[in-house]
């Protein structure tokens, strides 16, 4: 379902993404994990049409995103890591806009924008702005939100991230429903090991933009001969700390920069 | 064609809800009204050209069409701030709708805005040579709109931070603003600023104005009408261009 061979990104000299493959099968659920900084969302965002990659070749269900980027765009949701919803409007028309833009037929996006706003216990505050949310409604109205429209394959960037252990429950119970019932395929990043090991069926480990591991949770345990996925984690990307290195607007800004002066 | 509408209407949205920003928005021309309007008036009058209250207003509703329309571009900004421009990106809908999407949505609201300041003119004590002529002036006041919307989401999809913001606020709005023939008649000018009012887009849209309300034309309503409908055609075309190689 994707297929990604050789991917590099570089901002200026910074090289993001270096030279990165993997394949994820439809109906599979893939978990991307790495320290901050690993070059995670920036993958995420070449394979979602954001970012241009430098070299390599991307795939998904077929379609090079590259070329075909509207067709590309239909065959996948997407929760962001950062917020990406529209703060001066109600919760509601946040969901009504996403199922317009999604072309999602004006009943089905009522009853789906119900269904999912009660699942995600915001339905009573469907009328109020977005910004008047706190951390966790907002995360949870951008999960529902990427749920509208049933795509084939669903991203999923650190979807938990400030989330409360109910929430993440609901959340991962609903994506391995969708998965089973469905046949989505799901690609998500998380620094939650726990999380990881209970919903991925493969696991790739990226760290300073390479690939340093893949396999099924065992394997990986199996390969550093430790009993727990963050013991797995740890054997293949050291205990050092990590700065955050600059998003990738960040760099860009920062190239900008360099060829001004 | 539901991509363009959505956006459209949430441009709208936005405004309607910020009752404040209205306020403020409209505080700007009426000041220059008072100010200008009023204060300059004596003086015009002497120098044997009527009234400036009547000379003006067109340039003051120019003014505000233009401010609205390049804001509102700009606000794309604030949407790059806070992630919400990446949902747009990503849905399976061409740019270009999209960005016409705002951009309309742009537009409309600096043609409502503009209409507030009309009437505030007239309000004021300006009137129109016939009434008749408030139609036509809402011809120039969408072409005025949809050229510095279009501007305005040109340089929304270039610029990333408020420091660029500034940058095109002091060397491009204000300008344009100031050297449009908005405050100032065309005739007699020295040939040096006569070359830059020609090449200002708002001053065919304020002489367009200024001929259909007070009839008192510097070119014509076709020439004024044409000029304006290349530009809008040429920022269309760069700003969807613009707009289609975002990344975030």
């Amino acid at each position: 379902m994707i297929k990604v061979q050789h991917l590099v990104k570089t901002f200026g000299d910074f090289t993001a993404v270096r030279d990165i493959s993997f394949d994820v099968a439809q109906g599979e659920i893939f978990a991307f994990l790495g320290p901050n900084g690993a070059g995670k969302t920036t993958t995420i965002k070449m394979l979602t049409t954001l970012l241009q990659p430098t070299s390599g070749s991307i795939e998904l269900d077929g379609l090079d995103p590259r070329t075909s980027q509207k067709e590309a765009r239909k065959r996948f949701g997407i929760v962001f890591q950062d917020p990406s919803l529209d703060n001066e409007q109600t919760a509601y028309e946040n969901m009504i806009l996403h199922g317009v833009l999604y072309h999602v037929p004006r009943q089905l996006r009522e009853t789906r924008t119900e269904h999912l706003l009660k699942l995600f216990e915001l339905w009573d505050r469907r009328d109020s702005y977005v910004k008047s949310f706190s951390g966790g409604m907002k995360r949870r109205l951008e999960i529902a939100r990427g749920l509208l429209h049933t795509p084939r394959i669903l991203f999923l960037d650190e979807p938990t991230l400030g989330l409360d252990p109910q929430s993440r429950n609901l959340l991962w119970n609903h994506v391995k429903h969708l998965n089973e019932t469905e046949r989505t395929t799901v690609f998500l990043t998380t620094h939650y090991m726990d999380e990881a090991e209970r919903v991925a069926h493969r696991i790739a480990i990226i760290d300073h933009g390479a690939i340093v591991a893949q396999g099924t949770p065992a394997e990986l345990k199996r390969q550093t001969a430790t009993d727990s996925l963050e013991g797995a984690f740890l054997a293949f990307t050291g205990s050092t700390l990590r700065d955050e290195a600059a998003n990738s607007a960040d760099a860009l800004r920062q190239v900008a920069k360099m060829w001004r002066r | 064609m539901g991509a363009i509408y959505i956006l459209w209407l949430r441009e709208l949205k936005r405004y309607v809800r910020s009752r404040v920003q209205i306020v403020v928005s409209l505080g700007q021309p009426c000041l220059y009204l008072l100010a200008l309007g009023f204060g300059l008036g004596p003086v015009f009058r002497q120098a044997g050209h009527g009234s400036y209250l009547q000379f003006m207003a067109p340039g003051v509703i120019g003014m505000t069409v233009l401010f609205s329309s390049v804001f509102s571009g700009i606000a794309m900004l604030w949407d790059r701030q806070f992630g919400f421009l990446k949902e747009t990106l990503v849905a399976p809908v061409p740019r270009i709708q999209i960005m016409l999407g705002r951009t309309l949505g742009g537009a409309t609201v600096a043609i409502i805005q503009g209409s507030l300041i009309l009437l505030i003119c007239v309000i004021a004590g300006f009137r129109p040579h016939s009434w008749v002529a408030i139609p036509a002036a809402f011809l120039f006041v969408i072409m005025i709109a949809v050229v510095f919307a279009a501007l305005g989401t040109a340089i929304g999809s270039v610029i990333k931070d408020m420091q660029g913001f500034q940058l095109v606020m002091n060397f491009l709005v204000m300008p344009i603003f100031f050297l449009s023939g908005a405050l100032f008649p065309l005739a007699n000018l020295p040939a040096f600023m006569a070359l830059i009012t020609r090449l200002d887009p708002l001053t065919y849209g304020v002489d367009g104005l200024r001929g259909v309300l007070i009839n008192a034309w510097h070119f014509n309503a076709a020439f004024d009408f044409s000029i304006l409908a290349m530009i809008a055609a040429v920022f269309v075309t760069t700003g969807a261009y613009l707009f289609s190689k975002i990344e975030v």
